[in-house]
């Protein structure tokens, strides 16, 4: 009885040690923490907040009132106007499939090469990984004139297969560098098992590692999908045509030729960013790890 | 199936794609450099003439210029995000929800930011002067139109963009710091500021080391925000190595003298991370 008496003191007094030194100056400090940290998430959150609201507005509220001015009559025909009107639909559209189809080109080479390197035994293992890895160093803008140079050869300029090619080909790394750390984590035991049974290597790739590896792909998924939503050098370069242009090519120029209409260029950005606003909320904490994840490993 | 068969059916495919869209074309950018080349006609091989070129271009060192000082600032307000995460790690209520909101900027498009940016930095109907009125500031400044003010005001936006990201990342860090040293360090009488510096910093250095590698070459190849927001404008004052680069080769068509600033962009990069790898290099990691 003493004895757990005593542990408890003990772990009370740590518990109220920060207090005993706090008194009113550390009440103070911690609401001044709280304020300085409170600025600093309203200047994150209000230009979007403030986005959302100019959207609504007719361009005489826009210029008339105060920036903090809620809409009056929300305009949602601002939102209708600029679907129905221009490409932007078609840009969404296209925006979707091609991410989608970069996505999975990614994830699964990605996985092969994750499982070639954590699973197999061979010589150029290292070199491999290693060309990998300094992949992430290399400034795309470098690579821009060869290889548009390169897919106008192969007569893949406007052709969507140039941008998912190159989307795949510089995402590989970072998502490498991500599956990395879960593959070597994950315990063997259970493909050891199955090579014992005389399990081909592709079933076990496929029906034991890859279904274990769900969480870390679900992850390299959230984050490819963000950055190939939000790509635009390569498309605004390889492609010329309406056709096969994304959001954020499209967008780019559509609000161009909307200099003054505030409500449409408001519209149109909100419906570029509600995918990845609404993927945020659903998977936030699967997005938080995989950007952390992918610089502290390295 | 042999297994190098196996081997090379599960790599090659990833292994080609990045050899021919990423090595060969960072090679045949300095190639290319040594060309006179419109991009559709015949390269004629002129030598270094494009890199002595280079070399005199004054416009290619004032972007060189902008490039190295969007570095510079972006490594300095690291310091401020380190400071953030440590206040967040710090048994802070609700610091969960709060580096998620300071996220959110950064899962946004650069495209996307550039153009709220641009309404944001209006003259006349944008938010940030018409606060500034509300204050009772008179003239108030037209921010990307001033060639003196332009880089300082594209920082805001990058700034805004890239601060949640970093935070995550310290914060990841601070909280991978075992619970058990720095209790040990309380019952020492250890300050929450002795604790900072002397225990959670030295932990966390080499993360501290990706993200200065990360922020300075991040910011070398910095384009897609200063191509929407300005062009590189006005005159010039907010050109960066990548734009100046994609202007000379796309706009102006001048693939050769393009692939030679490519190429210029790419030994920088590659310079200031062997650079930074070697001046933080410490001589043995703090291990407890």
């Amino acid at each position: 009885m003493t004895e757990i008496g005593l542990q408890e003191n003990k772990k009370s007094n740590l518990v109220i040690s920060p207090k005993r030194k706090g008194g009113i100056s550390g009440k103070l400090g911690y609401t001044l923490l709280y304020f300085v940290l409170g600025v600093i998430a309203i200047f994150q959150i209000y230009p979007l907040v403030w986005l959302f609201f100019f959207s609504l507005k007719t361009n005489q509220e826009v210029f008339g009132l105060s920036p903090f001015a809620l809409p009056k009559d929300p305009q949602w025909i601002n939102y209708v106007k600029v679907w129905t009107q221009g490409n932007i639909s078609l840009y969404f559209f296209n925006s979707v499939w091609i991410t989608i189809v970069a996505v999975i080109l990614t994830v699964i080479l990605a996985s092969f090469v994750t499982f070639a390197i954590t699973r197999m035994y061979w010589k150029l293992s290292k070199l491999v990984l290693g060309l990998f890895m300094v992949g992430i160093m290399i400034p795309l803008h470098s690579t821009l004139i060869p290889l548009f140079s390169f897919f106008n050869e192969l007569k893949l300029i406007d052709n969507p297969i140039s941008i998912i090619l190159s989307y795949t080909a510089f995402n590989l790394p970072l998502t490498i560098m991500i599956l990395l750390g879960f593959y070597q984590a994950l315990p063997r035991e259970m493909e050891e098992a199955a090579v014992m049974d005389g399990c081909s290597i592709h079933r076990i790739f496929f029906q034991i590692t890859l279904p274990m590896t769900t969480p870390v792909m679900a992850t390299v998924v959230i984050i490819n999908m963000i950055y190939n939503w939000n790509e635009f050098v390569f498309v605004n370069t390889f492609i010329s045509s309406d056709k096969w242009k994304t959001l954020t090519v499209g967008v780019n120029n559509f609000v161009g030729q909307y200099l003054t209409d505030w409500g449409a260029i408001g519209a149109t950005l909100m419906i570029s960013i509600i995918p990845i606003l609404i993927a945020f909320i659903i998977l936030s904490n699967r997005i938080v790890e995989g950007l952390a994840a992918g610089s502290v490993k390295g | 199936m042999s297994n190098k068969w196996v081997i090379a059916l599960y790599v090659l495919p990833a292994l080609i794609l990045i050899l021919f869209l990423i090595y060969i074309p960072i090679v045949l950018t300095g190639y290319y450099g040594l060309m006179d080349w419109d991009g559709i006609g015949k390269k004629t091989f002129i030598g270094l003439e494009n890199y002595i070129e280079l070399m005199k271009d004054k416009m290619f060192w004032s972007s060189t210029y902008h490039s190295i000082l969007l570095a510079v600032f972006s490594a300095f307000s690291l310091l401020i995000y380190l400071i953030i995460s440590l206040i967040l790690a710090s048994k802070i209520k609700g610091a969960g929800l709060l580096r998620k909101i300071y996220l959110i900027p950064m899962l946004l498009s650069s495209v996307a930011i550039a153009q709220l940016w641009l309404k944001i930095f209006d003259p006349t109907n944008g938010m940030l002067n018409k606060l500034l009125e509300m204050f009772g500031v008179e003239n108030t400044p037209i921010w990307l139109a001033d060639p003196n003010l332009v880089l300082y005001s594209i920082f805001i936006p990058i700034v805004w963009q890239y601060a949640g990201f970093y935070i995550i990342i310290y914060y990841a860090a601070l909280k991978g710091v075992s619970d058990e040293i720095m209790e040990a360090a309380k019952i020492d009488g250890a300050s929450p500021f002795q604790i900072a510096y002397k225990i959670k910093l030295p932990l966390i250095l080499p993360v501290i080391k990706v993200t200065i590698v990360l922020a300075i070459v991040g910011s070398l190849k910095y384009f897609d925000l200063i191509y929407v927001m300005t062009g590189g404008g006005p005159n010039g004052a907010s050109e960066v190595i990548a734009s100046y680069m994609y202007k000379e080769a796309f706009k102006t068509y001048d693939f050769g003298y393009g692939s030679a600033i490519g190429f210029a962009l790419l030994v920088l990069c590659l310079v200031m991370t062997w650079i930074i790898q070697k001046l933080t290099a410490s001589k043995e990691n703090v291990q407890y």
